[in-house]
């Protein structure tokens, strides 16, 4: 265990923060009183948690319609990403944005977004910036399977090599595109992919926090070594539909349990956990208790919190105008 | 002070803020224009039209970034770039290739700031070349200006001169939000006194190039030229017009444009984008709306048809705008009555 106990911690918290946000907002969503799209993360934390366990608070991330668990595990401030999906002023976009669009530059958190395949050109500008200001930063593309039959995916791939970018492109492969399963939409091997750009391909199994953090350690390590970019391909499952209201008639009725039940990446971390004793049961359920009273609060303060000010509409469009 | 083209002014304000600002970076397709090549001059091009010569040399290949012909991963890249601490400005070479990065233009780097909570700063320049005359037809040629200046988030510069070009890039390049800067391919070679120290040029306060009694002229990018023309010759036939350059078309002066017109009392807006949503509707609109009582004819917009861009010469110079045909609308408005209104 080549782990901190302290990064063991923060990242069964950042999971677990994650799990507990989303089923809340699942029932949340449920009551009508979340406006807008939310696409929930539920099932494929460990990919987002093993990835930024790796990245300094001066890294770079940008992600996806599926944005929640990224944020979380980049440290954007969960009360603030609360507020901001439901549509207050006190959110981390000042109601601007909402769910799509949770960003937090301070956090290096370029944003959720709200078209597929935006993310990876942004990477390779942020990117940029770290190589030109030799800050020492990686900049780090979270895109779905779904996103890697982009144009702009498959052209930042190339620029990212052409320019030998500190660059990593995890792709978050959970087997749909919305409705349409990665089986039928990819032709071809993401690992192909990967080779025909020049870059090395690393693939795991999401459900398992440990894979993935050894797994990003080299990927990024690699990119900011300034080897170049790097694929990394992580296998999951999505436990929800692609949006909240999607009914999933195009899965089989036991996919989903199944996934639940057998690949369920913070039982899986509890397990191996406690089998190896490098933490106890009673810390991790302490976190699990402390994560509950904090989602609690979010959401109440989230409800309570006023709404945004008429002047609100035009601010911020530009800096001077 | 100077004598310089088009194009050296271009180059001039991009050295000077390169020299001034280590974040300022160039990329684009062939910005240096020879990367790999079996000469092994890297810097062979400077650009398709030899804008950006000699950048290359002067700043390295960290800050003079030629990119693979991928629109979509580098307008990308920039707008990316700027909200993590750099000052690109990227060139997308014809303004038509737009159709392949418009979204890295309009859902990314138009909207992070508003998105973001005002949380983000993107200051990113777009220089690309517009504009028909050059028998470049129909996917090399247009003006879409208009396109940009629907998207909020976004600043639209289209400079009518060599000396407006320098100034208003440079304070492009220091502005904080994005810069969509157009330059007229017709125009490069146009010359006139530039001064050789950097200087910059406000966005948004129109340039008044002539003052005239008679109509007010308002006329974009390569067009105030035109104008200019139309009313010298004019002026030999006793009628005086003010020529109103907006500079930007967002930000859009509108005060003195409705200032002009309430003197004037007559309006002609030339523009070479084709006519539907155009800015001579959004500027004719403006006037329509709020001096409607100051005016003394019908409004008349001089603008293409609505056809693609032609390639053939006579058909060309058909769909332009020219002198001849902003004299011929000035003379029209000067002779139309407006109806009365109850």
């Amino acid at each position: 265990m080549q782990i901190s106990r302290e990064t063991l911690l923060h990242s069964y918290r950042a999971m677990r923060t994650i799990r507990a946000f989303e089923e809340r907002l699942h029932r949340e969503f449920a009551t009508g009183e979340i406006p807008g799209f939310v696409h929930l993360y539920c099932g494929e934390e460990a990919s987002a948690v093993g990835v930024c366990a790796n990245l300094t608070e001066q890294d770079t991330i940008a992600s996806t319609h599926r944005g929640h668990g990224h944020c979380i595990a980049k440290g954007v401030d969960v009360g603030g990403m609360m507020a901001e999906i439901y549509g207050r002023k006190a959110g981390v976009c000042r109601g601007k944005g909402g769910s799509m669009h949770i960003a937090d530059l301070s956090k290096g958190m370029l944003g959720a977004n709200g078209i597929v395949g935006g993310g990876p050109p942004l990477i390779c500008g942020a990117a940029l910036s770290h190589k030109v200001l030799k800050d020492n930063g990686v900049a780090v593309a979270f895109y779905g399977d779904g996103a890697s039959n982009e144009g702009t995916t498959l052209e930042s791939l190339n620029l990212a090599s052409v320019w030998n970018l500190p660059a990593v492109f995890v792709l978050e492969d959970n087997g749909y595109g919305e409705a349409t399963a990665a089986s039928y939409a990819c032709a071809g091997t993401q690992k192909d992919r990967a080779a025909g750009f020049g870059m090395p391909y690393i693939a795991c199994d999401g459900s398992d926090f440990f894979a993935v953090h050894d797994a990003a350690r080299d990927a990024i390590e690699h990119a900011r070594s300034g080897k170049g970019p790097v694929m990394l391909h992580v296998h999951l499952a999505r436990w929800y539909g692609h949006f909240e209201g999607d009914s999933m008639s195009y899965r089989a009725p036991d996919e989903v349990s199944e996934a639940r039940k057998n690949h369920d990446c913070l039982e899986n971390f509890r397990k191996r956990a406690e089998q190896e004793k490098f933490l106890e049961g009673s810390a991790l359920d302490e976190i699990d208790a402390a994560v509950a009273d904090e989602i609690e609060s979010a959401v109440q303060a989230a409800k309570q919190a006023p709404w945004p000010e008429d002047a609100d509409l035009m601010a911020d469009v530009y800096v001077k105008f | 002070m100077s004598k310089k083209s088009f194009r050296q002014a271009i180059n001039e304000a991009l050295r000077q803020e390169m020299r001034r600002d280590p974040t300022v970076v160039l990329m684009g397709e062939d910005v240096a224009g020879g990367q790999g090549g079996s000469s092994g001059v890297k810097d062979a091009w400077g650009g398709v039209l030899g804008v950006t010569k000699g950048l290359l040399t002067e700043f390295g290949e960290s800050r003079v970034l030629d990119t693979p012909i991928s629109e979509a991963s580098y307008i990308g890249a920039a707008a990316g770039a700027a909200a993590t601490g750099l000052r690109p400005v990227a060139e997308l070479m014809f303004v038509d290739f737009v159709g392949c990065c418009l979204d890295q233009i309009m859902n990314q780097a138009a909207k992070f700031r508003y998105m973001f909570g005002g949380k983000a700063r993107t200051p990113l320049v777009i220089r690309a070349m517009y504009g028909a005359g050059f028998n470049a037809a129909a996917q090399h040629s247009q003006a879409l200006y208009p396109l940009f200046t629907h998207i909020p988030g976004l600043k639209v510069v289209v400079p009518s001169s060599p000396y407006e070009a320098k100034g208003l890039l440079i304070e492009a390049i220091r502005d904080d939000d994005p810069v969509i800067f157009l330059e007229n391919k017709v125009m490069y070679d146009d010359e006139e006194d530039v001064p050789d120290e950097a200087y910059t040029i406000p966005f948004g306060e129109a340039n008044l190039t002539r003052e005239g009694s008679d109509v007010t002229i308002v006329a974009i990018g390569r067009m105030v030229g035109m104008a200019n023309e139309a009313a010298d010759r004019l002026a030999k036939q006793g009628i005086s017009c003010t020529v109103l350059d907006p500079r930007t078309t967002s930000p859009l002066d509108e005060q003195t444009i409705l200032e002009c017109v309430e003197d004037t009392g007559r309006l002609v807006v030339v523009d070479e984008s084709s006519p539907r949503c155009n800015m001579a509707c959004d500027i004719s609109a403006l006037v329509a709306e709020h001096a409607f009582g100051a005016l003394k004819a019908p409004i008349r917009r001089v603008v293409p048809p609505h056809t693609p861009v032609p390639f053939s010469t006579p058909l060309e110079k058909l769909y332009m705008p020219s002198a001849e045909k902003i004299e011929a609308a000035v003379k029209s408005v000067m002779t139309q009555k407006t109806p009365e209104v109850a």
